[in-house]
């Protein structure tokens, strides 16, 4: 047997992929190969993935194998195995939202940010686990099981991207995709260790990307590090015409600007009166003070600003969030594919047995939020006002922007909690979206990095910001942060022993 | 008991099939009578993760409708959900425009069906654009209850006409449906065929009764399903009758009674109420986040409006008095839209005979068109062809029937009359030729010759058919011409 390299056999780093199958290092097949023990191995403790296709990963290595032997150009991503959120379509795999109603479902189509991983020709590698139809924040929803940390197994790898969180972690791929509708890449990867970006709301199409709340769901890159994310985010942004919410702007060079590791003249805005809230921990408190000292260093201007309607994040996000999911859902009525139940009687007992067998509780919870905020004579009381009202976040962040380049603050009000702390209290998982739902109402960039670790060794996140279609700004503040802090490069035990 | 004097109140919501190629917010064909389920794709089919794209020749074919109603087009439009449940609606929302439809306060005039020659002005609330749903075909044959979905039809485009309750009678309604319908087509904005659902008609009365200086309103019935004008005629015929007799029943007013929707059985020719279930639906509507509102620059509602060109009323008297045609004629060749008003405009000016092409396009081009179920603008003889033709015919190079020849292997097959008069064989006969032709047959027919001697000139026609059977290109006027000639020359 084939001794494993110790460093370099490592699944963290796309770009040491990259560069090793340049330098003819390892095949393609290789790091398929490994990428699927580690899968197997962990896949019964850890639960990352809803389903995995070792024989389609493989194929796809072999193709860039080939292609590469005869001399073709290949995609930024080749080679490289990428977990893919199961709330994005994918034709070759189930699509299944965590959910029963879509348990057997497979799209005839590739979401566009697949399509473009393929022509990229990324290896991909399976479909994460996530919060049912990404409503969660802990991926205990999940009809699958819940995800565990692999900083810690009895821990949350956070939500709803925790599958994309934990397969990242536990080094089974080094890239993973998660969509964000609150803070739902931010958040796993704050709790996960990683560097997670939320895009600006239009960068990436969110064709074939099943909707939770489509005003605010992104879709975004998950890795160790800010150069690896812009490596991912490189791939699957830009316009696409079948979303007409798509933004029509040119991609910029995102790894280029991981290369700036001087932040002078960069006005960086804290968000210290936010880290006051009642539940904010201590350990979040204190890195986050850290990391503006690590900025100072980097050459940044520190300002302390504050955005005044932050109290109104969370209401406002869930008026607006379940109405647009109670609209979103309704296409799952067991009439055309999904879930029906075997107990339909009539149409109305059809709609109300199918759904009502292949929703979970948390799903069915927002749908009722959503349908009674919506109803005549309530409508004028919750969804239009908090329409009014993210109107009034917005104008928050264009007047911060118009101060300071980048915010800061804290991703989470404590690290990772442990599974079953808040399963049966939505209001207290709510509260978990407290820093991240801001970016989502106002429809900007925002990115989470590993930022220190906890009196239990767990990991810590800090969050940025940054005014719309400036990804690349966000990117280059993470990476000059790496740049002098080594958070980023710690690594939970792996599981497959490698 | 005498009838107490009512006033009958009647709006009308119109719902019309807009003509474009595409559906509203995906590629999808709207061809109509295609097997099921064969025009549909993940955004039709509303399937995960699926998203609209705006088709703009929908709203500019909306504006051109609002225009040629009087309405406002504003500057801004936007989408909303219009949210139930039903299984030809597979997102289990219609997209839809709720409070900033694409047009508004709009007006049409009609013919007063009481007054000769008296309008009355007929407000329009409102018209929107909004995604059809599927079809659903019940079938409940062999005891069970099986309903299949055919969702060809889904996200094919609508524009909802709403009427103030403006009218008074079922006369007038009929007038008032007759003028949209014809001004729809007019303007190439819809088929407005009813038997294929692109033109369908919902009926909002009641009556305001008169009793003793107090005014009593019965509550209000929706009517659905009326699939022709005369059925909306007489379901609304119905329907005041019916208020008529309940309220005399029952006493009940409008403030006793909410909104009723009710169908029309076109068998029995009867009203009868809806489920309850289907009329207090709440629809929670609210802005589609998937798409953006619309700009509608004034420039461009201007160009669009510049572009409308002469009403059907000024295009039915143009006509007539342009080129002599009855107002019979004129009426048919406008009923069928902008484009054959266009046709036959170039037409005759090509061949200089309004009638003569009146005619033909009435007999010859509608009747193949129906045959080949196809438009005008796609038609296979176009104006310069069919202008060219009747020139011929008017010149006396061809006989009509030679020309219907021709015309019928053009509309088959395209080309040019050059082509078509070469394919079929036709050629110019020399008229020495067709001389001795009929010399020879004068010969063979005395009777004939005598016939025409004592008087009897039609007696000559006999001769046309032998002529044509022994030479097919033989012009029936010319033979009829040298026959006569030739029998006056006789001794």
């Amino acid at each position: 047997m084939k001794k494993s390299f110790t460093v370099l056999s490592m699944l963290d780093s796309a770009l040491q992929l990259l560069k090793q199958q340049a330098d003819g290092e390892r095949s393609a097949v290789e790091i398929a190969e490994q990428a699927i023990r580690s899968v197997e191995a962990s896949q019964p403790t850890h639960n990352a993935y809803t389903s995995f296709d070792r024989e389609l990963a493989l194929r796809a290595a072999e193709s860039v194998d080939e292609r590469r032997a005869a001399g073709e150009t290949l995609g930024v991503l080749a080679g490289v195995p990428v977990a893919v959120k199961d709330v994005l379509c994918t034709k070759d795999l189930p699509t299944t939202c965590a959910s029963k109603m879509l348990q057997s479902f497979r799209p005839p189509y590739d979401a566009t940010v697949v399509a473009k991983l393929r022509a990229a020709d990324a290896v991909i590698l399976g479909k994460t686990n996530m919060d049912e139809f990404a409503m969660g924040a802990s991926t205990e929803t999940s009809f699958f099981g819940v995800t565990r940390n692999p900083w810690d197994l009895d821990r949350t790898a956070g939500g709803s991207s925790g599958g994309s969180a934990s397969a990242v972690a536990a080094q089974t791929a080094p890239l993973s995709l998660g969509t964000d509708t609150g803070g739902s890449i931010r958040q796993p990867s704050a709790f996960c260790g990683l560097t997670g970006m939320k895009p600006t709301y239009g960068r990436v199409s969110r064709f074939g990307l099943v909707a939770f709340a489509s005003s605010l769901d992104q879709v975004g890159p998950m890795a160790w590090s800010a150069q690896d994310c812009s490596l991912l985010l490189q791939a699957i942004s830009g316009f696409e015409p079948r979303d007409s919410t798509s933004l029509d702007q040119p991609v910029p060079d995102y790894l280029d600007a991981t290369q700036t590791t001087d932040l002078r003249g960069v006005r960086v805005g804290v968000l210290r009166k936010a880290m006051a809230t009642d539940g904010v921990s201590e350990s979040i408190r204190s890195a986050v003070n850290h990391s503006t000292g690590v900025f100072a260093e980097l050459g940044a201007e520190i300002i302390e600003i504050d955005l005044p309607h932050r109290e109104y994040w969370v209401p406002t996000y869930y008026v607006i969030a379940p109405s647009e999911a109670s609209s979103n859902l309704s296409r799952f009525d067991g009439a055309h594919y999904g879930h029906r139940s075997d107990k339909s009687i009539d149409l109305e007992a059809m709609y109300r047995r199918s759904r009502g067998e292949g929703f979970g509780a948390e799903v069915k919870r927002r749908i009722m939020i959503g349908t009674y905020a919506l109803s005549e004579g309530y409508s004028d009381q919750y969804y239009n006002q908090a329409l009014k009202v993210r109107r009034l976040i917005r104008n928050d962040y264009d007047a911060a922007f118009s101060q300071v380049d980048l915010m800061l603050g804290p991703v989470t009000p404590t690290p990772a909690f442990e599974l079953g702390d808040k399963v049966d209290d939505p209001l207290q998982m709510y509260l978990c979206d407290l820093f991240t739902v801001g970016a989502n109402l106002a429809g900007v960039p925002a990115i989470s990095i590993p930022g220190g670790f906890d009196e239990n060794g767990m990991p810590i996140g800090i969050q940025l910001q940054a005014p719309a279609l400036e990804e690349s700004r966000l990117l280059s503040a993470a990476a000059a942060f790496q740049s002098l802090t080594d958070y980023h490069t710690k690594r939970p035990p792996n599981p497959s022993g490698n | 008991m005498a009838m107490l004097s009512t006033t009958t109140v009647i709006g009308l919501e119109v719902h019309v099939q807009l003509k474009t190629a595409t559906k509203l917010f995906c590629g999808c064909s709207t061809q109509f009578g295609r097997p099921p389920n064969t025009q549909v794709c993940p955004v039709c089919l509303g399937l995960p993760g699926a998203l609209p794209v705006l088709n703009e020749k929908a709203i500019e074919l909306s504006i051109r409708a609002g225009l040629a109603i009087q309405c406002s087009i504003p500057p801004l439009t936007k989408w909303d959900r219009k949210q139930y449940f039903y299984p030809d609606l597979p997102k289990g929302y219609q997209i839809s425009q709720f409070d900033l439809p694409i047009c508004a306060d709009g007006c049409l005039e009609i013919d007063d069906p009481a007054r000769e020659g008296e309008t009355r002005r007929i407000g329009i609330t409102r018209a929107h654009l909004e995604e059809d749903a599927g079809k659903s075909m019940h079938d409940e044959a062999a005891g069970k209850t099986d309903t299949r979905i055919d969702l060809n039809r889904c996200g094919t485009p609508l524009l909802e006409i709403v009427s103030e309750p403006d009218l008074r009678t079922s006369a007038e309604a009929l007038a008032y449906l007759t003028k949209l319908r014809e001004t729809m087509i007019h303007l190439g904005v819809s088929d407005c065929e009813m038997q294929e659902g692109s033109l369908r008609v919902d009926a909002n009365v009641n009556l305001h009764i008169d009793k003793a200086g107090e005014v009593i309103a019965t509550p209000i019935v929706e009517v659905k399903n009326m699939n022709s004008f005369r059925n909306v005629v007489a379901a609304l015929d119905y329907e005041v009758d019916r208020q008529y007799a309940e309220w005399e029943e029952t006493g009940r007013s409008i403030k006793d009674q909410g909104k009723r929707t009710f169908g029309w059985d076109d068998v029995k020719e009867v009203t009868f109420q809806q489920r309850e279930k289907e009329e207090s639906a709440d629809y929670r509507y609210f802005p589609c986040p998937d798409l953006l509102p619309v700009r509608l620059p004034r420039e461009r509602v201007e160009e669009i409006r510049a572009s409308l060109g002469e009403s059907p009323e000024q295009a039915r008297e143009r006509l007539q008095s342009q080129y002599g045609i009855k107002a019979y004629d004129a009426e048919v060749i406008v009923s069928q839209g902008r484009a054959m008003v266009d046709y036959f405009d170039s037409v005759a000016q090509l061949c200089g005979d309004g009638k003569r092409t009146s005619s033909w396009i009435q007999q010859d081009v509608m009747r193949t068109l129906k045959e080949q179920g196809s438009g005008i603008e796609s038609f296979n003889v176009d104006a310069q062809t069919l202008g060219n033709l009747l020139n011929r015919v008017a010149k006396n190079e061809l006989s009509n029937d030679r020309a219907r020849d021709v015309f019928k292997y053009l509309s088959e097959h395209g080309g040019s009359v050059d082509d078509a008069v070469k394919a079929l064989g036709i050629e110019s006969v020399d008229e020495s030729e067709i001389e001795s032709l009929v010399a020879e047959l004068l010969a063979a027919n005395s009777k004939i010759v005598e016939d025409v001697k004592s008087g009897n000139q039609k007696a000559v026609g006999a001769l046309i058919g032998q002529a044509r059977k022994k030479n097919a290109n033989a012009n029936p006027q010319q033979v009829r011409e040298i026959a006569l000639r030739l029998i006056q020359e006789m001794p």
